[in-house]
């Protein structure tokens, strides 16, 4: 057994470790990698990659020695299984993609490999990450290592979803199995897992980040980002993953900021929108509160709150789930069992392809296929597709107001804690409504951050979340901080790597 | 709005996913219920505005017209169920 007290880390302090030789990459990742072992009950990994780390950390270490290291020397991570890793399989938790090992390495990965980071193995997620709760992976469900208090189980100590899609990611760093993780998210993938978890979930501005090599699902909404225990390991990570790459058309060609030093604590005169739109019916009565919280904690910060308006927030939602679906229908196309993954036999080409993806799609994928396909279709793209378009230009246009009149926005990450695996599967739209807030970022493009901010009566983290300008993720993560230290949210989940101590 | 078996069929075929029978009732209602759901956005008054079809407003970039890697046949065929000859192998299509 390894030192556990490595395991409870955070991202820059291991960094900062690692140059003072405190510890060895090696012995970091050995003991990560015994860590990952640990969590197994959880099912937040489909692939350990203990080998590939050993190995890395070692080259980490021959730098490190040197006096060459480089930002992220040593550290280990997960990555989400979306992320295509050259020679290793990957699944996007679909059955679809039975044995890919991609020839290739995703820009993100490869920029973070490129930064001495160090491969733990890739994390298990909703299939095609569509899905609110990772119940919906050919690999199995992740298990969240938070439960109930048990005092307000109530009978009831059923294990709760870790959120999704990047339930995997978000179970690993939370239950210290991973220092950080990268995550996508299309409609809430990394903030609300990281709200369910009780760490930290960035996801960047549209372009900050490519997506090339990340599989796609719906490619306008796709958003790499990192999921780390603290705003300043987001901080430290999204600068190793960012950057303009040739190889995606909407990666923007901006420069990347050193992002750590934006985190001044400073955010004196800051205006930070409040807007009324986010008080939804059945939002329990502690998220209200905790949200009134942070509106506290950033006044007494020196910001000034600012009562705003999105009128259309209650129309996301519906925008999402016409423009995800058509262009997850599109993007899913290429699943025909010629190339890669499952293949299924038949008598004709046309027969082959249906009984590929009858057997290589899940439920949730089919049933979004199938919508996507619909509105899509001759007669009915007008009404359902060309009618969400216009109303998403709409729904950016409240966010461009919005940011005429304040920095940032504050809003709950969810309107709920997690739940149980199981709960909300039976209704489609039950399951959709977790994305009520995070949603509308999507949609503009804007970047957001969730951090986790206080517990339910019950004993459960829940996040709060910033939204700010597009390519501003400096006052974002600023803010965040601020919040982060009011907050000092130092509580556990059940179940850690190493144990509680 | 209500979605027959003979729609769901259709879309299932434009989509080439094999449903059964016994499949298409319930995905009916299913996908009814999230259509139903979705045509909220019929409220709002969308008129004269543009549709957006991504946020990245910086055109779409051109590159020189020049090879910058290939000659990966066997990388490229590795994944795949069938190949024969450096060919992909499908069911024949050619009567």
């Amino acid at each position: 057994m390894s030192d556990p007290s490595l395991l409870a880390l955070t991202l820059a302090e291991a960094r900062d470790g690692l140059v003072r030789k405190s510890f060895s990459a090696r012995e970091l990742a050995t003991a990560y990698n015994e860590a990952v072992n640990e969590i197994e009950p959880l099912n937040a990994y489909v692939t350990p990659t203990p080998e590939r780390a050993l190995a890395m950390a070692d080259a980490a270490d021959h730098r490190l020695a040197k006096g060459e290291a480089l930002p992220l020397d040593g550290i280990p991570i997960a990555v989400k299984d979306l992320y295509c890793t050259k020679g290793v399989l990957t699944t996007a938790a679909s059955h679809i993609l039975n044995g890919f090992h991609p020839p290739y390495e995703s820009t993100v990965t490869d920029k973070l490999w490129q930064s001495g980071a160090v491969m733990l193995g890739k994390t298990n997620l909703d299939e095609f990450a569509m899905g609110s709760s990772t119940t919906t992976s050919y690999y199995g469900p992740v298990e969240n290592p938070w439960r109930r208090l048990p005092e307000h189980q109530m009978g009831d100590n059923r294990p709760l979803v870790p959120g999704g899609s990047s339930g995997g990611s978000a179970a690993a760093v939370a239950a210290r199995a991973a220092l950080a993780a990268t995550g996508t998210d299309t409609g809430g993938s990394i903030r609300q897992p990281a709200s369910f978890c009780g760490i930290v979930g960035l996801k960047p501005t549209y372009g900050r980040c490519s997506r090339w090599g990340v599989v796609a699902y719906a490619s306008s909404l796709d958003h790499p980002g990192p999921m780390t225990h603290t705003v300043r390991d987001a901080a430290i990570m999204l600068r190793a993953m960012a950057g303009h790459d040739p190889k995606d058309s909407t990666s923007a060609p901006v420069p990347v900021p050193d992002f750590e030093a934006a985190l001044t604590g400073d955010i004196r005169g800051l205006r930070v929108g409040i807007p009324k739109e986010y008080r939804v019916d059945g939002m329990p009565a502690e998220i209200e509160l905790l949200w009134q919280q942070g509106v506290e904690w950033l006044r007494d910060s020196g910001a000034e709150p600012v009562d705003i308006s999105l009128p259309l927030t209650k129309y996301a939602l519906p925008t999402y789930y016409i423009i995800a679906p058509a262009e997850a229908s599109s993007n899913l196309a290429r699943y025909d069992g010629v190339r890669f993954g499952l293949r299924v036999e038949g008598n004709s080409l046309e027969e082959m392809y249906e009984l590929t993806r009858a057997a290589g799609f899940g439920a949730e994928v089919r049933r979004r296929v199938l919508i996507g396909t619909y509105v899509l279709s001759a007669g009915y793209y007008d009404a359902y597709y060309l009618k969400a378009q216009r109303v998403r230009t709409l729904i950016r246009r409240d966010f461009v107001n919005a940011f005429d009149q304040v920095d940032c926005i504050l809003t709950p990450t969810a309107p709920s804690a997690a739940f149980a695996i199981g709960d909300k599967s039976e209704d489609p739209i039950a399951m959709y409504l977790n994305d009520v807030f995070t949603v509308p970022a999507n949609l503009a493009g804007m970047p957001a951050i969730s951090l986790p901010a206080g517990l339910s009566g019950d004993g459960l983290p829940l996040g709060l979340q910033i939204t700010g300008r597009a390519f501003d993720e400096e006052t974002l993560l600023r803010v965040a901080e601020v919040l982060e230290s009011a907050a000092q949210f130092r509580h556990l989940p059940s179940f850690v790597a190493g144990g509680k101590s | 709005m209500p979605l027959d078996k003979a729609t769901v069929a259709q879309i299932a075929t434009l989509a080439r996913i094999r449903l059964s029978e016994a499949e298409l009732e319930p995905l009916a209602s299913e996908l009814a219920h999230i259509l139903s759901w979705v045509e909220q956005l019929n409220e709002v008054d969308t008129s004269g505005v543009a549709p957006m079809a991504s946020v990245a407003h910086t055109g779409l970039p051109m590159r020189e017209d020049e090879v910058t890697e290939g000659g990966q046949r066997e990388e490229i065929l590795a994944n795949a169920p069938r190949t024969a000859r450096g060919f992909f192998v499908v069911p024949k299509v050619v009567e």
